[in-house]
């Protein structure tokens, strides 16, 4: 797959910035507004598909060096940690707690657990994505 | 969790370790590490020893599935120390005797050792457990070991034979016995075999009682190999040498008999049980000694004798059974005493058979062959070997001054005791009892003289044999020694080891505080029992001397008619019966087998829902549509429509993809902006997915089936969407409760998230999300390896 | 609504069926992709539409809509993601490995 669009490139320089950023709001307002880290995940995935779509594997991949299918796996094992978390702790597997801290520049926030969880999630959504539409690109 | 449980979990524990061993110490037989194993228990279950039965016995308990009744109870009393030492003890010396009998460069030990701990911790487990449903997990373990161990060299053909075979009939035979122990917890409402003796006398009369007690003998017959299901212990000597001593004669086939002894508190009062036993158990031991006589491979032969003497052990606790017997409670010391020679039966013969087994072994390794036929002449060429064979051999016959005698009288005087205080044919019993005994002498000089006596054929020998290395020798150099030791001096175990064990074989014979009488004596006097080993001696002598002239017996029994021949036509008309069955219906096509599924799916809820008559349609509820809802409902319906006609696989993706657009449109007329934004993003990518694959997509060609193809998939398909639909409708008429969303509403106070279904997905329900994303992660993987191991076997080619 | 949301899932169902009984893999795997449109509309219009606000508190509505399903579908949306990925792939290596994606050709030795 390689072709050469100027026009998509250069549009795509730009849009992938914007979505990504989006996507990352939206992982982490999933909280209190529509979002998450199954959305989240999902937009950074097809944010990086248009990278790919514009220009061809190589490139990107030398431009991002990831291994897409560790994202993937850590994120697994990030949501699963959290659940270990409060067990050890003495509460039942999984559960989540949640505070309200001020913090400098934000003022007032609410730190919780769950966003941990769902980071977890937004990455295994990320890596398992990549690593399906990366191995059907790659195959020649 | 007490030293107890780790005692039973150690072995498994210790599997995880040892093929790191054999894998990086390579230097070292890998034998020597776990032969700490074994060892250390048989330390601390020495420790135990003398047990004083008067005090309670050792309970620890660890509750694993409370609400079904079932914990982890360990029981150590005297029958438990008896076995737990032959266990450890013997698991010792194989283990010993295996480093020198396994090669370090050839065999897979790693294997090897791996089986034979986790034999070992589930024999463990089964001497010790209390509860019936733990005692059957450990039961079936040894069982899948024991196929593991069998089938260890499994490129030959007979070990898998042998191994299915045993594994077929043990675990068919443990499978009744988990009905008989249902049924049993059904009568007594526990799962606690001592909690089940303590109300023995209430239980008796229950309509199952009988049917659980048949259920639960038939488990113990099948692992013990009795009469007719020993087929398979022969079978089973395909195992290397060190099972078959450790497995097939010292420990796993008494798990039958200890199932027996355990239980016999319960069942042993009846008269049912006392017959089946002790006709099974004498079937048995003539059936096997008479068998043994025939064989010309020595383990063949050590194989019977084991079924044999496994018979004479069952059919002595069936004796000792009638002691709790009402009508014999005049002379219920004296069956008991039955009792008490099943259990030094039980010790003397895991203590020559193993030995016996391991000379065996070391023939084999030494000289090449097994066959009777070949060897002859080695006693002077293998003298330790030689002495150590007449030891076991003798002892087996029942000769002094070997240990066997002492518990052979005692045989024969139980079977005395049942002639002389029953009526009826029982006298038949001593008959049976000194036939058998007779043709037990009989191979016993088979096996010590053919093959060290005789002339010797080099020339038909694979190896130049000579005498084994030490190392191999030491193991069944003990177990001679110990032959003789307990001869002279049988009351070494009577009251410490042996009354235990019938004390908790029969808990309430006595009156609390008292001890069995059990001092055993070689010496009785002149009496019957030793009239009978008399003529044994002569006949047996008499018998082995001609025994060209009466072999010919054994030709005369039909070949087709054999138990061996029943089970091999048995098996291979079921997998014929079963391949036809399964072949009417499993076509290979998927077609087909998702045709089964919708057919039946339509017909169980189309047909109850009907039936039930809960079809009912109630549309008052219906909030109102708007033009442009409806518009955007038929764009779905044409465009679903769209693609069956369709014949480009472009337009057809481009279909699937629009309805998923369509659908995300729905879900936020629906309220569900969450939804929305995910079915967006989650189309756009699969869009792009199907596109990626196109170019190697297969064409979508006109279908070319015929008529009758089409017309049933299309009712197929008319009566799935007519149910979904109709179940559908008739759900919103019926509100039976309220909905749990209200609970969920509180997000913000319980999970501080305004989000109601983001609280969901992470916070409540945190666990679905969890396995989901594992379910996702699992696809990507199994993606990339569809494609990836493709690629790396290709640059392989 | 809901009357006319649980047919438009019924023609779904039917379509998504007859396509999964059908003998090329493309099709199969497009039935799937309908089959889970189908399960999801239906399960938002069994539990009444339009009868509350989004599931965000702070909305300036008196009733939510219920969040269950809605979690239940977005669970369900992610996993037919997986699915139709894997069966794509699966269905693709299987046609450049065997050079067919008639399934009454894939079926197997009777005798295996």
């Amino acid at each position: 797959m390689k072709f050469t669009d100027v026009i998509l490139q250069t549009s795509t320089k730009i849009l992938v910035f914007i979505i990504l950023t989006f996507s990352i709001y939206v992982m982490f307002a999933g909280h209190n507004n529509p979002g998450g880290g199954f959305i989240g995940g999902l937009i950074t995935a097809s944010a990086l598909i248009l990278l790919y779509i514009a220009f061809d594997v190589k490139t990107v991949h030398e431009i991002i060096p990831i291994d897409f299918k560790l994202i993937g796996a850590a994120g697994v094992l990030i949501s699963l940690l959290t659940g270990i978390g409060s067990l050890a702790l003495g509460y039942p597997f999984l559960s989540q707690a949640f505070a309200y801290r001020d913090l400098p520049l934000f003022g007032k926030t609410e730190l919780a657990t769950a966003v941990i969880f769902d980071l977890g999630v937004y990455m295994a959504v990320v890596g398992t994505t990549m690593t399906i539409i990366l191995s059907i690109g790659e195959d020649e | 969790m007490s030293w107890l449980h780790f005692a039973v979990l150690s072995p498994f524990l210790f599997t995880l370790i040892v093929p790191l061993l054999n894998k990086n110490i390579r230097r070292i037989h890998t034998g020597w590490f776990v032969l700490a194993i074994p060892l250390l228990l048989f330390i601390y279950f020495l420790g135990h020893f003398p047990l004083d039965p008067a005090v309670a016995p050792v309970v620890h308990s660890l509750p694993w599935i409370p609400s079904l009744g079932i914990h982890f109870t360990l029981y150590l009393d005297g029958l438990a120390l008896l076995l737990l030492l032959i266990i450890t003890g013997i698991g010792t010396l194989v283990v010993l005797y295996s480093i020198y009998y396994m090669s370090m460069e050839r065999e897979a030990l790693h294997n090897f050792y791996v089986y034979l701990l986790i034999f070992m911790g589930a024999m463990l487990g089964i001497v010790l457990s209390d509860n019936l449903l733990v005692l059957y997990g450990f039961w079936e373990m040894t069982s899948v070991s024991s196929f593991l161990l069998i089938a260890y060299w499994y490129q030959r053909s007979k070990s898998r034979y042998g191994a299915q075979k045993s594994m077929l009939i043990t675990v068919s035979g443990g499978f009744s016995m988990l009905f008989g122990f249902i049924l049993l917890h059904k009568i007594a409402g526990t799962f606690s075999i001592r909690e089940i003796i303590a109300m023995s006398g209430d239980i008796a009369d229950h309509a199952l009682f009988i049917p659980a007690m048949l259920l639960i003998l038939l488990g113990a017959f099948t692992k013990s190999a009795q009469f007719p299901f020993h087929i398979w212990l022969p079978d089973a000597m395909e195992a290397p040498t060190p099972i078959s001593a450790y497995l097939h004669s010292a420990t796993m086939v008494k798990a039958g008999v200890y199932l027996v002894a355990r239980l016999t508190p319960i069942f042993g009062g009846n008269m049912e049980w006392f017959w089946i036993i002790t006709i099974f158990g004498l079937i048995t031991l003539f059936w096997g000694s008479f068998m043994a006589i025939r064989q010309n491979d020595l383990k063949a032969l050590l194989a019977y004798s084991t079924i044999s003497q496994l018979g004479l052990i069952m059919s002595l606790l069936g004796i000792g059974s009638a002691a709790l017997n009402a009508n014999f409670s005049d002379q219920a010391l004296l069956f008991s005493g039955a009792a008490l020679a099943a259990v030094f039966h039980l010790f003397n013969h895991s203590i020559f058979k193993g030995c016996l087994f391991m000379v065996i072994g070391i023939l084999d390794h030494e000289t090449g062959t097994r066959d009777i036929r070949k060897l002859g002449g080695l006693m002077s060429i293998m003298p330790i070997s030689f002495t150590l064979t007449v030891i076991g051999g003798l002892s087996m016959a029942g000769l002094p001054p070997f240990s066997g005698f002492l518990s052979k009288e005692m045989f024969f005087t139980g079977v005395l005791t049942a002639a002389r205080n029953m009526d009826q044919w029982v006298f038949l019993l001593p008959a049976v009892a000194w036939v058998a005994s007779i043709l037990t002498f009989v191979y016993c000089l088979i096996l010590v003289f053919k093959t060290f006596t005789g002339p010797y054929q080099p020339q038909r020998l694979d190896k130049t044999p000579h005498e084994a290395p030490v190392g191999m020798l030491i193991s069944p150099g003990i177990l001679a020694v110990l032959v003789v030791v307990f001869f002279f001096f049988p009351n070494l175990l009577s009251l410490s080891l042996l009354e235990p064990a019938l004390h908790s074989i029969m808990p309430n014979l006595l009156p609390p505080g008292e001890r069995f009488d059990v001092s055993i004596s070689a010496w009785h006097g002149f009496n019957t029992e030793l009239i009978m080993t008399i003529g044994i001696i002569l006949l047996g002598t008499m018998l082995y001397i001609y025994l060209k002239n009466w072999s010919g017996i054994y030709d005369t029994l039909p070949r087709k008619y054999t138990l061996n021949n029943a089970y091999d036509k048995g098996l291979t008309g079921m997998e014929r019966m079963s391949l036809k069955f399964t072949s009417t219906y499993m076509t290979g096509f998927l077609h087909n087998y998702l045709s089964y599924i919708f057919v039946v799916m339509i017909c169980l809820t189309a047909g109850t829902l009907l039936g039930q008559g809960v079809f009912t349609i109630d549309l008052s509820t219906n909030s109102s549509i708007e033009l442009y809802e409806f518009m955007l409902g038929i764009s779905v319906v044409i465009a679903a429509v769209y693609i069956v006609f369709s014949r480009s696989r472009m337009t057809s993706i481009i279909a699937v993809g629009s309805i998923g657009y369509m659908v995300s449109l729905f879900f936020v007329i629906f309220r569900a902006p969450d939804l929305a934004l995910t079915q967006l993003v989650v189309e756009t990518i699969t869009t792009a997915l199907f596109l990626l694959c196109f170019y190697y997509l297969p064409k979508m060609k006109k279908e070319l089936s015929r008529l009758r193809f089409k017309i049933s998939n299309l009712l197929i398909s008319l009566g799935v969407g007519i149910t979904l639909t109709l179940i559908g409708l008739s759900v919103q008429g019926h509100n039976l409760f309220d909905s749990i969303a209200r609970y969920f509403e509180n997000s913000y106070e319980l999970a501080g998230a305004k989000n109601i279904v983001n609280s969901l997905l992470v916070d409540f329900r945190a666990f679905d999300t969890m396995l989901e994303i594992v379910v996702l992660f699992t696809a990507g993987i199994a993606v990339y390896n569809l494609i990836k191991l493709r690629e790396n076997r290709r640059n392989n080619r | 609504m809901e009357t006319f949301i649980t047919i438009i899932a019924g023609v779904l169902f039917t379509i998504g069926t007859y396509l999964i009984l059908s003998k090329g893999l493309v099709r199969i795997i497009l039935g799937i992709s309908l089959f889970t449109h189908g399960v999801h509309l239906l399960l938002m219009a069994v539990n009444g539409l339009k009868k509350g606000g989004a599931p965000l508190l702070g909305e300036a509505t008196d009733v939510y809509t219920d969040p269950l399903p809605q979690a239940l579908i977005l669970t369900s949306i992610v996993i037919s993601f997986a699915l139709t990925a894997f069966s794509l792939v699966l269905g693709y290596r299987t046609y450049v490995e065997l050079g067919t994606d008639d399934l009454e050709q894939l079926k197997g030795d009777p005798n295996e």
